[in-house]
This record gives C-alpha cells, sequence and structure tokens, in this order.
C-alpha cells in the first residue's frame, strides 16, 4: 500500500507516493537527500532526528511521513537563511558546542523551540529543556553556553 | 527501527474512525503515535491496519465545563501543560503534563493515547486516579468510565474493542491542593514511582486525603490506608509518619527491573509519600 | 604574532558543515544502485545452528539474497583476526567467524545476512529467515565462566580462560608479609556500552572489473581496517580503499575491525551491487564492542603513616564471546602496567585472567584498560585513609611521585616521561577549597546532610607509542604516524595525516601548527584525513595519539619544508644557507631582515621552478614519519562534592573540580571540551551505567530506554584548571587529553560518594551508584 503525501519541507513544496510505514526521518534522508537529519536511536531518546513540525519540535524517527502530510517541516538544512547561520547554529559554532557533530542538528532544532518558549533561560532550565537529546561527547557543558548565548543574541 | 507494513487510514470524524475500528480486521488506532511507533519499530508490535485519528478535529482541545475541565483524547501533553483552563482548574495536572517524557516528545504525544496504552510508567493514569477523572469513550453506546475503573491491568484499560476514548473530564481541584512527586527512569524518563497526592484542610486538619502511586503495581492504586490515617487528623510530622509507613499496603506484587527492584519501589512511594505531604502540610500552613 | 596561533583558543574549523547538516556521515552517502543489508542475528547466548531455512526470505519483495556464514567462508573470507596478541600470556585465539557457521556465542552473534532494495524490506527479509537453534548452557560472569563446570564457549579453551598474564615489580611478598596494615576490596568494573551517539554503518562497493573494493565506513582508524580487510577478505591491501567520512564519535568502540565490514563487501560481491549496512541502536548495543567488564580483588599493603609498600590483584577480565582486534591488550598492557598510579608503590604484582563468555565482545571504551586501573588504585587509596583514620589527600601527598622532569620508573617497568603531581593536587585543592568544603560537609552532617568529597589524582599512559613497544607488547602493527605537507603556488597548504579524528578537532589544531610554524594563514591550510588512497600510512585516532604522535610527524614535515625553502632562499637571496634564518613566515639574511622570502614567495618558485638552486627538486612538498621514543603520560587532580540523599539513595554531583596536565596546549577550548565530554562519561560509569545480562545471556539493557546515558540535567558545570608540563616524547611537548576526564572522574565521584556514607558505616558499594543501590548499602549498613 502506498499512499501520496504532499507537504512543504524547507519551503519547498514536495509530493511523494509513500507507504504508511515509512518513518519521517526516513523520506527526509533517504527520498529528500536531506541527511542533516541524524538517527542516534530507536526508541525516541536520542533527539538527533529533530526537526520542526509546523513550528513545533517532534522526533522524526517517531512520525510517520502520512502522518505528516500537509504539514510545513524544516530541517537544520533549511534553518540558515540567505547563507547567514542562524544565530542558535552561530552560538554552537563560538562556544564550541559540537563535537562529532552527529546529535548536533537536533540539538540545534531543539534549541530553538526552548528560545522560542523561554527566551531568556537558566543554566538549569537548558539543562533541563534538553532531556530529549543525548550528547556524548561534549558533558553539555558548552552546549549549554551556546544556549544561552544564542537567546542572548536573538533578544538583544 | 523499521516497522512491519500496514494499511493506514486517515478517519476525518469520531464515526468514520469508530467505523473503521468495527470493519479492519487487527487494526490499531494511532494518536500521537508515541507510545505505538516506538513498540512497532521494535516490532513489539505488528499491527495490519493503523486507524490515524490525528487529524479529527472534535477529538482535540481543552474546555472549561460546569463540572471541571474536558479534554479532548488527541490534546497534546503541551498543550495541558501550556493550558491557561488547565492551570486555572487544576493546575497539578498541567505541572504533570510538563514532566512528561521530554519537549519533543510533549508537542507530539496525547493524553488519550496516553492512558490508552496504560503504560505503568505512565504519569497520566496516576493523576486521573488522583484526581477521580472521568473518562469517556464512544462506540456503541457513548459511556463514562471512572478513572478507578478505567485501568484493568498491565497495558490494559476497560475499553472495549470497537471503544474509542474521546475525552477526559478532570473535576476542578478547587479549595485543594495536589502535587505529583516523580522519581524518573534515568534512560526512559518514564515514573519509576509517581505519587500523588491531593489534600484538603478545614480547622487545621486534614479534611480531604487522596493518594494515588503510580509505576509500582501494573495499574496505579489508591493508598487507601494511608488515606485514612490521616483524615480527620493534624498535619503533624508523627502522623505524616503513621501514614507513609502503610502506603506499602496498597502496593502488592511490586514491579521490577534492572533500575528498581519492587522492594525498592515500595520504599520510594513510601518516602516520596512522605515527601508530598510534608509539602502540601507546610504549604497548607 | 605567530606565538599567538598555538595556544589559542580559535574556533573549530569542522563546524560550519556540521552546524548546517552538510557533514556526510557513512550512512549518508548514497552510490547509483545501492542496496541495503541487514544481519540476521541470534536470540540466544549459545547454541548450536541446527539448520537456516531463507526460502521464504529469498522470496520475499526486493530480496536479492539471504547468505550464510558457510557461504561466506566458500568464498573466500576468513575470521576476523585479533591484532593484539599479549606475548607471555599463553593467549588462545579461537576463530571469530564474522558470521556464525555451526554456533553462536552470544545474542546478536550475525548468523545471516539480507540484501534487499531498500532498508524496510531488508528488515522484513530479516523476519523472515528462519534458524533452528538447539540451545546450549550459558556463561556471562567472567570469574564464574572459569569456574569448574561451566559450560565452556571454544573447544580448545579450557576453562574459557583465553589467557593469563602477569606483571611484577619488586617483591609483594614481602610487602604484604612486613605492612602494619592491609586493605583489601572486591571491585566490580561494569561493562559498559560505549554509545557513539552515530551508530556503525558500513557502505562496500565491490568492482569485479578491476577487483577493487572501496568500503566507506564509520572507523576511527582506516588503514589498520584495510590492512585487517586484507587479511579476512582475501582481498588484496593495494585493491582495497577504506574512507571515514565524517564519524560520528567512537570512544573506542569504532577502533575494532568488525565482521559487518567484511560482509557488506562480501555482499556486493554476490549482488554486484553498492551494499550498504547501518545499524539500529539497539542492535549496537548487541553487536558493537562493549567496554570494561572488570572483577578485581585487590589488596593493599601500608605503614601506618599511609605509605603504601605494596599492591596485589587478581583480575577477570570479561572478553565476551570471541576476541575483539585489540582485546587482549587492554586489561593487560593499558591496565597493569598501570598500577603504581602516581605513586611511589615499590611492589606490585598482579594475575590478569582473559575470560571468554557469552556476551558481546569487550574492546577499547574511553580510557581502555587505564579507568580499570585507576580506578582500583584510587579506591583503594580513599578505603587505606578510611581504615588509617587519615585525610585522603594526605595519604595521597604521602605517596606521590615527586616532581620529575626526565623519566620515572614505576615498580611495573613503566618510565613515566614527566610530571608534578603535588602541582595538580595543589591546584585543585585550592579550586576547590578543600579545607573550606570538609567544614562545610562537617556542618552538613550535623543537620543530617550527607555531602562527600571525592578526590582522585592520576596519571595514564596515551599517545600510543613507539613501535618497538608495540611488536614487544604483540601489538599487530606500527604506532607511529606520518604527515604530507603540500605547498600549492599561491601559498596555500594541503596536510595529509594517517590519523583519523572524529570529533576531536584535529582539523583545527593541526592547521594551528601549522600556521604557527610557518607563517601561513590558518585558513590558508586545510587537513585531510580518513581516506587509505588519498591520505599517507597512519595507525588512527585511539589512545589519545592523534595529537601526541601526530603532531611530532606534522612537525617533522613542516621541518622539511623550512629546510628546503632555506635552500630556495639562499639562493634567490643569493647567501649561504647557513646565513638563513626563519622568523614568523619569513626566510631572511640572519642580520639583515630586510632581505627575505616569505613562505608564499618560496612556495611559488618552488612550483614554477624557474630559478632552483643546482640539485633541489621542484615542489613544496614534505612528508615525515614519527614514532616517539616513549608514550606520554597526562596527569592531573579531580574533586568531586555530592550530596547523597540517604532516605532515597539519590546522588547529586554539586561541584566538579579537574585540573589536568596535557603538556602544550595547542587550543584551550578544544582541550576544555575533551576534558568536559570525557568527566560526564566517566560520571556516567559511577552514577548512571552498566550493561546487565541475565544468567541466560540476554541483555537486559538493550535499549536506551533501560541503559542511562547520562543528559544534561545530570552534571553541574565543571570548573577546570591546567597546568602545564612539557614532555619532551614529542617536538611540541604535548600529551594526550582524549581520556582523562573518563579515567579520573569515575574514582573521584565514587570516592565522593563513599566519603559521603562513611559516617553510615558503609564499606561495600557497586558502580553505578544507583539509588536502591546506595540505599541498600546504607540498609545492610546499618542492619
Amino acid at each position: 500500500m502506498k499512499l501520496p503525501v504532499s507537504l512543504s519541507v524547507n519551503g519547498v513544496n514536495q509530493s511523494a507516493e509513500v507507504e504508511p510505514r515509512l518513518l519521517l526521518v526516513h523520506y527526509l534522508r533517504d527520498h529528500l537527500g536531506l541527511t542533516g537529519t541524524n538517527v542516534g536511536c530507536d526508541t525516541s531518546q536520542c533527539g538527533a532526528c529533530t526537526v520542526m513540525i509546523d513550528g513545533q519540535a517532534v522526533k522524526s524517527c517517531t512520525v510517520l511521513t502520512v502522518q505528516a502530510d500537509g504539514s510545513k517541516v524544516m530541517t537544520i538544512e533549511g534553518l540558515a537563511a540567505n547563507g547567514k547561520l542562524h544565530p542558535v547554529q552561530q552560538a554552537f559554532w563560538d562556544k564550541h558546542g559540537l563535537q562529532c557533530g552527529f546529535c548536533t542538528p537536533g540539538m540545534i532544532m531543539t534549541t530553538c523551540a526552548l528560545i522560542e518558549r523561554n527566551p531568556k533561560p537558566t543554566e538549569a532550565e537548558v539543562r533541563h529543556g534538553l532531556e530529549g537529546n543525548l550528547c556524548r561527547c561534549t558533558g553539555y557543558q558548552n552546549i549549554v553556553a551556546a544556549v544561552q548565548e544564542a537567546a542572548a543574541r536573538m533578544k538583544a | 527501527m523499521f516497522a512491519a507494513s500496514f494499511d493506514y487510514h486517515r478517519p476525518r470524524t469520531v464515526d468514520e474512525a469508530l467505523k473503521l475500528m468495527r470493519e479492519v480486521k487487527d487494526a490499531r488506532v494511532l494518536a500521537g503515535g508515541h507510545s505505538l511507533l516506538p513498540a512497532m519499530k521494535l516490532r513489539l508490535a505488528s499491527p495490519s491496519a493503523l486507524i490515524d485519528i490525528g487529524r479529527i478535529a472534535e477529538l482535540n482541545g481543552i474546555r472549561a465545563v460546569k463540572d471541571g475541565v474536558q479534554i479532548g483524547a488527541l490534546t497534546t501533553h503541551a498543550a495541558i501543560a501550556s493550558s491557561d483552563v488547565v492551570r486555572r482548574v487544576c493546575p497539578v495536572l498541567a505541572d504533570t503534563a510538563a514532566h512528561i517524557g521530554d519537549l519533543q516528545v510533549r508537542n507530539r504525544g496525547t493524553i488519550g493515547g496516553s492512558l490508552a496504552h496504560a503504560d505503568p510508567g505512565a504519569d497520566y493514569p496516576t493523576i486521573m486516579l488522583l484526581l477521580g477523572a472521568t473518562l469517556t469513550a464512544s462506540g456503541g453506546k457513548p459511556r463514562d468510565i471512572a478513572a478507578q475503573d478505567f485501568f484493568v491491568d498491565l497495558f490494559t484499560t476497560a475499553l472495549k474493542p470497537g471503544e474509542l476514548l474521546t475525552s477526559i473530564t478532570v473535576p476542578p481541584t478547587g479549595a485543594a491542593s495536589a502535587v505529583y512527586l516523580k522519581h524518573r527512569h534515568p534512560a526512559s524518563s518514564f515514573a519509576v514511582v509517581g505519587v500523588g497526592l491531593l489534600v484538603e484542610m478545614r480547622s487545621g486538619k486534614f479534611s480531604d486525603v487522596r493518594i494515588s502511586i503510580g509505576g509500582v503495581t501494573v495499574t496505579p492504586v489508591r493508598a487507601k490506608n494511608a488515606e485514612a490515617a490521616l483524615t480527620g487528623q493534624a498535619p503533624s510530622e508523627e502522623n505524616i509518619a503513621i501514614a507513609a509507613s502503610v502506603v506499602a499496603d496498597a502496593l502488592e506484587n511490586p514491579l521490577g527491573d534492572t533500575y528498581a527492584s519492587g522492594g525498592f519501589r515500595v520504599h520510594l512511594a513510601t518516602v516520596m509519600t512522605k515527601r508530598a505531604l510534608t509539602q502540601l502540610a507546610w504549604k497548607a500552613r | 604574532m605567530a606565538s599567538r596561533i598555538l595556544g589559542s583558543a580559535i574556533k573549530r574549523r569542522e563546524d560550519p558543515r556540521l552546524i548546517t547538516g552538510q557533514a556526510r556521515y557513512t550512512d549518508d552517502f548514497v552510490l547509483p544502485g545501492m542496496v541495503y543489508m541487514s544481519v540476521v542475528r541470534s536470540p540466544y547466548a549459545h547454541a548450536r545452528i541446527r539448520g537456516i531455512d531463507s526460502s521464504r526470505a529469498a522470496a520475499m519483495p526486493g530480496v536479492l539474497g539471504v547468505f550464510t556464514g558457510q557461504q561466506m567462508k566458500d568464498a573466500g573470507f576468513g575470521p576476523i583476526p585479533c591484532a593484539w596478541v599479549v606475548p607471555a600470556s599463553d593467549t588462545k585465539t579461537p576463530p571469530y567467524p564474522p558470521i556464525a557457521i555451526d554456533t553462536v556465542r552470544y545474542v546478536g552473534n550475525a548468523v545471516a545476512i539480507v540484501v534487499a532494495q531498500d532498508r524496510y524490506q531488508a528488515r522484513d527479509a530479516v523476519e523472515a529467515v528462519e534458524v533452528d537453534y538447539d540451545p546450549l548452557p550459558v556463561t556471562v560472569d567472567a570469574f564464574k565462566a572459569t569456574q569448574k563446570g561451566a559450560p565452556q564457549l571454544h573447544a580448545d579453551v579450557a576453562s574459557n580462560v583465553c589467557f593469563h598474564w602477569k606483571v611484577s615489580g619488586g617483591d609483594v611478598e614481602a610487602a604484604f608479609r612486613d605492612a602494619d596494615v592491609i586493605v583489601k576490596d572486591h571491585i566490580i568494573n561494569q561493562r559498559l556500552i560505549p554509545n557513539a551517539m552515530e551508530p556503525r554503518a558500513a557502505l562496500a562497493q565491490f568492482s569485479s572489473a578491476s577487483g577493487e573494493v572501496t568500503l566507506w565506513s564509520t572507523t576511527q582508524n582506516p588503514h589498520i581496517e584495510r590492512f585487517l580487510l586484507s587479511i579476512d577478505t582475501g582481498t588484496p591491501e593495494h585493491k582495497i580503499r577504506v574512507i571515514a567520512p565524517e564519524v560520528g564519535g567512537g570512544f573506542g568502540s569504532k577502533l575494532p575491525h568488525y565482521p559487518e565490514a567484511a560482509m557488506t563487501i562480501f555482499a556486493s560481491k554476490m549482488v554486484n551491487r553498492p551494499v550498504k549496512w547501518t545499524e539500529t541502536r539497539s542492535e549496537n548495543y548487541h553487536s558493537t564492542t562493549h567496554g570494561r567488564d572488570h572483577i578485581q580483588d585487590v589488596e593493599i599493603a601500608a605503614m601506618k603513616d599511609g605509605t603504601i609498600t605494596g599492591l596485589r590483584a587478581r583480575v577477570w577480565a570479561n572478553l565476551g564471546a570471541y576476541l575483539s582486534t585489540a582485546a587482549p591488550g587492554i586489561p593487560t598492557i593499558l591496565h597493569g602496567l598501570m598500577l603504581s598510579g602516581v605513586y611511589t608503590i615499590p611492589n606490585i604484582h598482579e594475575d590478569v585472567f582473559g575470560v571468554f563468555s557469552n556476551t558481546t565482545p569487550v574492546d577499547a571504551y574511553r580510557g581502555a584498560g587505564r579507568p580499570e586501573a585507576v580506578f582500583m588504585v584510587e579506591t583503594m587509596v580513599d578505603r587505606l585513609a578510611r581504615e588509617l583514620k587519615l585525610d585522603p589527600v594526605d595519604v595521597r601527598r604521602k605517596n606521590l611521585i615527586p616532581p620529575f622532569q626526565d623519566g620515572y620508573t614505576v615498580a611495573t617497568g613503566l618510565v613515566y616521561d614527566s610530571g608534578n603531581y603535588e602541582g595538580a593536587l595543589t591546584k585543585a585543592l585550592q579550586m576547590a577549597d578543600y579545607p573550606k568544603l570538609r567544614l562545610e560537609q562537617a556542618e552538613a552532617r550535623k543537620k543530617g546532610q550527607y555531602l562527600g568529597i571525592g578526590v582522585c589524582t592520576y596519571a595514564e599512559i596515551c599517545g600510543l607509542g613507539p613501535s618497538q613497544v608495540a611488536g614487544a607488547v604483540g601489538f599487530g602493527g606500527g604506532l607511529w604516524e606520518s604527515a604530507i605537507v603540500r605547498f600549492h603556488p599561491s601559498g596555500k597548504v594541503h596536510v595529509m595525516v594517517g590519523i583519523s579524528p572524529h570529533g576531536q578537532g584535529e582539523e583545527t589544531t593541526f592547521a594551528q601548527i601549522v600556521a604557527n610554524e610557518l607563517g601561513v594563514g590558518v585558513d590558508d591550510v586545510e587537513i585531510m584525513h580518513g581516506d587509505t588512497d588519498q591520505t599517507p600510512m597512519g595507525w588512527g585516532t585511539y589512545g589519545s595519539r592523534s595529537t601526541a604522535v601526530g603532531s611530532g610527524a606534522l612537525m617533522g614535515a613542516i621541518k622539511k619544508i623550512k629546510e628546503k625553502a632555506t635552500l630556495i632562499t639562499a639562493h634567490l637571496l643569493e647567501a649561504a644557507p647557513e646565513d638563513i634564518d626563519y622568523a614568523d613566515g619569513k626566510f631572511f639574511v640572519k642580520g639583515s631582515p630586510d632581505k627575505f622570502k616569505t613562505i608564499q614567495d618560496v612556495a611559488l618558485m618552488a612550483n614554477v621552478a624557474w630559478n632552483m638552486p643546482k640539485g633541489v627538486e621542484p615542489g613544496l612538498e614534505t612528508s615525515s614519519f614519527f614514532d616517539p621514543p616513549n608514550f606520554v603520560y597526562p596527569f592531573g587532580a579531580h574533586i568531586a562534592l555530592v550530596e547523597v540523599d540517604v532516605e532515597t539513595g539519590e546522588v547529586a554531583l554539586k561541584r566538579y573540580v579537574a585540573v589536568d596536565d596535557c603538556g602544550k596546549v595547542i587550543n584551550p577550548m578544544i582541550v576544555e571540551g575533551q576534558i568536559h565530554g570525557g568527566i560526564a562519561q566517566g560520571v556516567g560509569q559511577a552514577l548512571y551505567e552498566g550493561a546487565v545480562y541475565d544468567d541466560q545471556g540476554q541483555l537486559l539493557t538493550g535499549s536506551m530506554m533501560d541503559y542511562a546515558v547520562p543528559k544534561a540535567e545530570n552534571f553541574p558545570n565543571f570548573e577546570l584548571g591546567m597546568t602545564e608540563t612539557l614532555t619532551n616524547v614529542n617536538p611540541l611537548g604535548v600529551k594526550g587529553i582524549g581520556e582523562t576526564g573518563t579515567i579520573a572522574s569515575t574514582p573521584a565521584v565514587y570516592n565522593a560518594v563513599a566519603d559521603a556514607l562513611a559516617p553510615l558505616g558503609v564499606k561495600t558499594l557497586n558502580m553505578p551508584l544507583t539509588p536502591e543501590r546506595v540505599w541498600r548499602a546504607i540498609q545492610e549498613a546499618r542492619s
């Protein structure tokens, strides 16, 4: 069984026929070639696959493509506008908020959602807000610094 | 990571959904998908069809009703956590929702999905039992099910085949104060133990005490002996200790895993009940 | 100007591709005609395979083939080799078939592979392969597996003992005979799952026309991978190209040569298409190597004043079901030789038994052997301090090796390069304000609050290492590094290196070195790594060796660039080469600094070669091979402050102070990042992580739902300090920093918890220090 879906991904309209079981993350990666969104687990823990659906951060490994039919999806590839890094991307770079980079796209997408809800998060709020994203390299310290730096810049 | 094949249906109305539930063999209802899809990805569940109720507008939303707040089954944890109505009528529910899973999970996971899944580590069942919520199901004749009757066994509810949970009505906490304490599993974030407490004080004494405990047994339970020990009593340290000491009475055949044995869960439930009581007693003073 | 580049926290040049989603990890690659492999894995920990029926799977949509271990063997693929057979240990190396042929020995052992058009179809077909198993008895515990009656995994390995290795120094019997006090412990250094965030993947393309194989792989060491593939796939080394593209963390778990790499090559040959395999996380937990898993009986002998006179230990190291690439070297060379720690322990003896069990193979995991040594020594020092009612800091000071610059020989025979342990400890104590912490602790105890302070002073062996030593200790390869520096006509630079970083940031630090040494802009340098066709031979990134050894090769190549540039400059300025000096990117005539050529001038002339000195070849490209004369031994002192909730057993890490010394620091931002991450992983072992098998060999912590990878909320901000004690082992004086945090933080946190609980009489605690374990230990002490 294949079903038609239409959705906007990073502002580009896409139509496809997909199996109902096709996860959104596999649609993005294998069908659209948007490989910035990563898969780090199979139980919705790690958050590496985080994307925005209609402005909300979700784990794209736990969403069927057919569920996203008609939605606006944004991935890490769609974040920088006109060749300019998004302030969250810039802050991750400036604060050394990444090492191997695998969790980074998901961390950045979650950070965007976090700052939208809480424009001036404390260290504790950031740490709590990132509970759905795992990083094995950084010990989180510079990620937390990056989130707070980004929040400060976005407010300015 | 790769679910087995299934057919997919996306009804637009509850009636359409119910019709599909009657007609399609071996189908499961898909709401937010945050319990069902992980199980399917690990092939712990392989239904031959999914009935995606995610677009049924009438199942979504929060509204104040005369006996509390009515929450559509499709309402996400995030929506409940940030709802002014919920926060006004029943703040403990908003607090509970704000600490389910993680930010991303709260954006997709739904109250109906969580309740119908009836995971012993879920937070809503405990809080529904605490608050005496009413769960409304459609399919055949619409019926109301009291929270205390809804959770039947591990991953098993009172919903009959062909029935769909449509809304949950939660009474206002009113003058009572309530709190939900959770000992989170360090990996899954599920409640190893969740303790819901609701107390009302009158003339310096507990006039109403409700203690519900989740995570320890196959379904959440009320700690009736502990409640009884406190009702009509002053919120003294001693009375609280006496009540805490009988919490275990309610926790037969506790669940255990590599992180926390049944015995330890019972212990945690005891300590957390004591702390919740102390917290609210202190607040009431 | 130049001096500012080395030691400067410049931003990483790796990051723009990583923060925009443009980085390409192995699973991101798509080749024309590419198909997917999925692996049928054993649900039994030990069983005979009676038969495999793949007919139903083979007929499923999209399936190109289902293949068994026998077919792979018949196609000329051999067993997976072990690359580190430690001498004088009677090591047995039973065959490790990439796909099990007649017996499975752990849950997750490959039984067959499926190749299909897409990932979902491959997974569907895996479900349809029917394997008939005849279950056998199971053993999972390293000690029990050696006891009479335990089921034997391999026909020629009696009692499952793969090796018995010993280290001895001094007269340990006399030390224990003459001791005032003997302190003993039974330590379980639990099994861990490495959890690099990127699961393993392999993409193989076999060309039947040329016989060439290209393998994109999540490896930390592409050249070793190529070397070992040439052994077990039957493809000659010059016909294999291994590419490690972006690699999402490894921590040792991507060091081994894995069966799946060989399987994708086999599959590509069988279906004549490029074949990609990517593991799921749950698959990773079962089939990617684990770390640690020691059972240690240890005792130390000491005098009343706290002087440690001897250490004796017996260790059962769980190797899992088969010998992974570096497995035997870890509990021996990288563990047993480090038992003196930072102390002058004159008498040491250890017996290490490497043991097979029905569990996932064990190999390197961040620290690899050294955490198991430092934990043993550091927790025993605290135990001794408690026994003698001395401050653990005083006991450490009593036994610390005094500062040294030119080598110090410990009882196990290692020669530490340089160290100032007292200096690091003093700094850490100052940063933590240790006396004040002890006062706060005493005050808190009066209020029924249980604070604990844990100290760890450590040194570790890394920067692996001299090749001669590698050979002497049975490592199947060299441990040197190489680098090529290539100047283009415009003065821009390509550097090709043999190391293979995967998050450590050497694209930045190596560019800093080139910029610093040759006066080019950092952005004018590109560092290439991770492709055996494009980079020179090297032994990869592990054992904190990339900068310690790799920079030596780079400095060698830079030196040769300078020598050639001097000749060219002398020729162009009509001066004698010995009259040419170099500073800040300019080659000038001594005494006449206005007569000079920039490195860019020289690069242009060398490349166009219009006017070269006689006998000097065109081009400005050099290569160098660096084999270090010794290992490096970074060190430091860490202090943890915890609070234990004695009612629930919950442990909260309140503060963490770390002072580390990795010699010369090239980029402090990157160094600090390495320490942060290392500390987090070590804290993970102390408090959260542990792989648990049931007695049937089922992994109970089989997914991220059960195995607790630490989250941001689990940590405070770490407070870091540095001391800088150079080494003379390499030109820059750098030591490794990739593993120190992990090595030091586990005992620091453990000691803190033990310190908090000491007044309650708690004597024994096993990691991870979960609430239940802590609570039960308190109950036992009270009863």
